[in-house]
């Protein structure tokens, strides 16, 4: 099966990383799939977001569409947009 | 230039100095933001510096600069532990806290500290890091490391014996001092004479909560511990910490959070003590900042404030916001969480206030 293709939508925390875009293209069949894509066009990006033991890091969210999601083999269509989302804090 | 690296919570600034160290001019802020827990110059290729990075919201890593702090680059694989196996406490690092470079003879090799309390090495200037094993996988590391800080239990204060690359200390809150000689594939606490007010068991071997140890770098015997409760010594070969702090003013006692020495002199030190009492003050006693400076390893200290503010000053100064340069006379650097940076000339005879109004100190490093 190839793999589909999202628009991802990046919180301005992680922007260090797409050179300052907000959005960005990724490819990939679940959210696991295209967060592996993310690392490979932007390196170090996955490992801010998801720790080494594979969890969704305390103040990072990921949401498919308009759904907040903690699964990462959660499936994906061609199309579905992935929002990469961190809280809104304080100072 | 004499160069101080302060690292804030909302990113790294530098003050450049001249060559007397009496002007100092602050640069703009990098990494501008970010949460900065150390910056560390690299003895052996100064031009190289490593710096611990988190921010509010993403996970930590390390950044590596090779132009003497110009610009900075992520690491590759920064410290993590080691995916867990199914039953196993599954550990994430949350902070790296410290970085010290390796041997003079280990080029390229640091470790790093973090929180929960974990030891990692590099041996490629900090582009990939590994975790060590003897330690992370020690199996009474879940012991040692019980008790944590409010901030989470961390590793910190890696020391490496100038005279042979596999003898290392680590200091962990709470934990205690823990000793290596043999690369740190196995560890033996060391925390003999160390009370331990808060405990059930005063007297067990490990559980204490070393705020900073310190290693003469001429001496490498002679070792100094800022503990939650005390000021301490020990020359090794001796296994027994001896209270220094004892000898401090009974108005003042021995609580704090930082230790320096003088690079040429190890019977040389300075503290910076803290309130102590009730609920957890942790600021100058008394609104009256003052450092203590022993010349007699802890025999006698000597009040020295001239030119710190006299009242009103509630000043907090964590372990790894004072160092002290190698230049004779030996210059003094502290950083507040309230965000100045404090600096005296004549090994703490008189300060000055050369920088104010940074955010939340929380490390404050030297480098040539």
């Amino acid at each position: 099966m190839s793999n589909s293709e999202h628009i991802v939508n990046v919180a301005s925390p992680l922007r260090s990383y797409t050179k300052g875009a907000g959005k960005v293209r990724a490819t990939g069949n679940t959210l696991t799939e295209v967060l592996a894509n993310l690392e490979q066009q932007f390196p170090g990006m996955r490992f801010r977001m998801i720790d080494e033991q594979n969890r969704i890091r305390e103040h990072i969210r990921l949401a498919v569409n308009t759904e907040i999601t903690s699964d990462l083999s959660s499936s994906l269509k061609q199309g579905d947009v992935v929002h990469l989302l961190c809280a809104l804090s304080g100072g | 230039m004499p160069t101080l690296w302060i690292s804030t919570r909302k990113g790294v600034f530098s003050l450049i100095g001249d060559k007397k160290r009496k002007k100092w001019i602050l640069q703009k802020p990098q990494l501008f933001g970010h949460i900065i827990h150390h910056v560390m110059q690299d003895p052996r290729d100064p031009k190289k510096l490593l710096l611990a990075a988190k921010t509010g919201h993403l996970g930590p890593t390390v950044y590596r600069s090779n132009n003497g702090g110009k610009t900075w680059k992520e690491a590759k694989l920064p410290p993590a532990f080691r995916k867990a196996n199914e039953g196993e406490e599954a550990r994430a690092v949350q902070r790296v806290i410290w970085l010290t470079p390796g041997h003079a003879k280990e080029k390229g090799t640091w470790y790093a500290g973090t929180s929960p309390a974990g030891l990692f090495h590099t041996h490629d200037h900090g582009e990939t890091w590994t975790p060590v094993t003897g330690f992370n996988d020690h199996p009474m590391r879940s012991k040692w490391v019980q008790f944590g800080t409010p901030d989470g239990e961390f590793l910190h204060s890696i020391l490496i014996d100038p005279r042979d690359a596999k003898h290392l200390y680590i200091g962990i809150s709470i934990g205690g001092v823990f000793e290596s000689t043999d690369s740190g594939a196995n560890w033996a606490p060391l925390n003999s004479g160390v009370a331990m007010d808060y405990a059930p068991d005063s007297k067990a071997e490990f559980g204490h909560d070393p705020h900073c140890v310190v290693m003469h770098p001429q001496n490498p015997d002679r070792l100094y511990q800022q503990n939650h409760c005390g000021i301490y010594r020990i020359d090794r070969p001796s296994n027994e910490w001896q209270r220094i702090g004892k000898n401090m003013p009974k108005k003042i006692g021995d609580v704090g959070f930082p230790i320096v020495t003088k690079a040429t002199d190890p019977d040389t030190a300075w503290v910076i003590p803290m309130d102590g009492t009730s609920v957890w003050p942790r600021t100058s006693i008394d609104g009256k900042p003052a450092v203590f400076r022993t010349r007699n390893a802890g025999k006698t200290w000597k009040r020295l404030d001239k030119g710190l503010p006299e009242s009103q000053a509630w000043l907090t100064v964590l372990r790894q916001a004072m160092c002290a340069d190698a230049q004779s006379p030996t210059g003094l650097y502290f950083g507040t969480t309230s965000g100045e940076v404090w600096a005296s000339s004549n090994e703490g005879e008189s300060w000055k206030c050369i920088a104010g109004h940074l955010p939340e100190i929380y490390a404050v490093t030297f480098a040539e």
